[in-house]
């Protein structure tokens, strides 16, 4: 196992109690965007699948990659979308002014 | 490339990662929650832009392709869904993040298979992202009810779903210890059959648990290709993704294990337990159900000193949140406070009923959860239960019931309880509700967006 591997594997570790630590502060109230905010973070997943299509050499594995693209995408700009607009209902400034 | 584009990029990858951190710590208030999911998504932004100046990059033209078809197909659709098919929504987006992680193993191990621990990685990430797509995808359908909310028991299933994983996960490991390609495609497939056989017997109640598993392990699926990416020349886009794949797996395993307590059910019994598939049978409820018509339930709540509001799932269905939002409103203009008591289960996904209601415009101050409601409840004269039934349901109290040990919101200490439903029929547990039979609860038939239309005219007309 190379030294990078170990490296990640501190990282993860400090990482869960980070997100642990955050996360057990969040209301029960906010229970939907939490779920569909850490949805879009791991979103980050475009990266990877990016880095798989950008680097595929066979057409198997473009096609592969290509749909790992789409699919990344999608969780991206979905994910993204969604919690915008279930947040922006709790936003209650911009609700005085539009009424209902 | 000179050496300072990489630094450049690598300091997008460490700025990202915590913003991602303050974007999730920003959710801990309403006030801040919309500031740091926009922050989060100008982080996304960069490290995207950054991965694609990264050296050794090519085949521009497809990816531009991917990003454009499913990044477009993901807003439109995000924009333009019904805010009540969010939870089906949030399903399917965290599926397709699954199904990339899934697809992600898929390249590396069709590029590099070897017999070593950066394929055990890339395994592990294709075992549990197919899961996590094909899981997710059964949820969305059941959500949208393309598909029945019950559950789907097929004989012998424990055994079965066993054999299926043990033989998937069996092809990928002889794939490579001997270096054979052609053995991912069983092991493809056996998984994804795997997620579906997991999910099918889960039903609809059951959901919030079941989102919220799909979305933990989504993101551990990101965090193992993370890892098997680290080794590679552009490395430190893997640490981005371990970090960021770990948070998701943190929050979703403690909102999983949070829906599962909130139900007195372990992660397991909800999973394999193919919960509400069966009645429970031999238990004589005594009592009647006692009809009320709409102008005596109206003057009822009008006389209230105060009236608390138990919606369910029933309200998310008939889209009663805005009706129930002028009931409140009339309510309150003659004086009656109103507050809304809400189960951590009530819906199909964690915080279902907060969201409407917020989008129906209730102040979010007037929420109250199930340990803040249950004191109030015997010094309330009304209690309004719109499409709620197995999270107000007193059998949980009962020693044998299915439903035994759940902590229940306690409106049956109310003084009045009036129940809007829409038929006679039983909770999605199969089980019949003690409450309806008790002395002090009356029904109040009908699909809830009239009934509660009826309402708000009746006291109106009283005014």
């Amino acid at each position: 196992m190379a030294a990078d591997l170990w490296t990640a594997l501190f990282i993860a570790i400090l990482a869960a109690f980070t997100g642990y630590e955050v996360i057990s502060r969040v209301p029960v109230l906010l229970h939907t965007p939490l779920m569909s905010g850490s949805n879009f973070i791991h979103g980050i997943v475009l990266v990877g699948a990016i880095v798989a299509l950008g680097v595929a050499t066979t057409p198997l594995e473009q096609a592969v990659g290509l749909a790992a693209v789409i699919m990344g995408a999608m969780n991206v700009t979905g994910g993204y979308a969604v919690t915008v607009r279930i947040l922006a209902m709790f936003d209650r400034s911009k609700r005085r002014g539009g009424g209902s | 490339m000179s050496a300072w584009v990489g630094t450049v990029i690598d300091a997008v990858y460490v700025v990202a990662v915590l913003v991602f951190i303050l974007g999730l710590k920003a959710m801990s208030s309403p006030e801040t929650a919309r500031r740091g999911i926009v922050y989060a998504g100008g982080a996304m932004l960069a490290a995207v832009v950054a991965i694609l100046f990264s050296p050794g990059i090519s085949n521009f033209a497809l990816i531009a392709v991917g990003v454009i078809v499913g990044g477009g197909i993901g807003w439109y659709w995000a924009r333009v869904v019904q805010m009540t098919a969010m939870p089906q929504m949030v399903a399917i987006f965290n599926g397709m993040g699954g199904g990339a992680a899934a697809a992600i193993a898929g390249v590396v191990l069709l590029s590099s298979l070897t017999n070593s621990a950066d394929t055990g990685l890339s395994l592990a990430g294709a075992v549990i992202g197919s899961t996590s797509i094909a899981g997710s995808v059964i949820a969305f359908l059941k959500l949208q009810g393309w598909m029945r909310q019950k559950p789907v028991v097929l004989p012998a299933r424990q055994p079965v779903n066993l054999a299926v994983l043990a033989f998937g996960v069996g092809f990928g490991v002889y794939a490579a210890a001997t270096v054979q390609p052609f053995y991912l495609l069983p092991f493809f497939v056996l998984l994804l059959l795997y997620g579906i056989l997991l999910t099918l017997p889960i039903g609809g109640a059951d959901m919030p648990v079941i989102i919220s598993l799909f979305n933990a392990l989504t993101g551990i699926a990101v965090a193992l290709d993370g890892f098997a990416l680290v080794n590679g020349p552009l490395g430190d886009a893997g640490y981005a993704m371990v970090i960021a794949g770990v948070l998701v797996g943190a929050a979703g395993s403690l909102l999983t294990v949070l829906m599962a307590r909130a139900m007195n059910r372990s992660i397991g019994n909800v999973i394999f337990g193919a919960f509400g598939a069966a009645e429970e049978t031999g238990v004589e409820v005594t009592g009647s159900l006692k009809p009320i018509d709409v102008d005596d339930a109206a003057s009822m709540m009008e006389y209230a000193n105060q009236v608390i509001v138990a919606p369910g799932y029933g309200m998310a269905v008939a889209q009663a949140q805005q009706r129930v939002k002028e009931l409140a409103d009339v309510l309150e203009s003659k004086g009656v406070p109103v507050k809304f008591a809400i189960h951590p289960v009530a819906g199909r996904m964690p915080g279902h009923m907060n969201v409407l209601l917020a989008e129906a415009g209730i102040d979010y101050d007037k929420l109250l959860d199930r340990d803040e409601a249950n004191p109030e409840f015997a010094h309330t004269d009304v209690v309004l239960v719109i499409g709620a039934n197995d999270v107000v349901n007193p059998a949980a109290r009962r020693v044998g019931s299915p439903l035994q040990g759940m902590p229940i919101l306690d409106v049956d200490q109310a003084k009045n309880v009036i129940v809007i439903k829409r038929g006679q029929g039983k909770g999605f547990a199969g089980i019949e509700n003690d409450l309806f039979y008790k002395d002090n609860c009356r029904m109040l038939y009908g699909d809830a967006q009239q009934v509660v239309g009826k309402l708000v005219q009746s006291l109106k007309r009283a005014a």
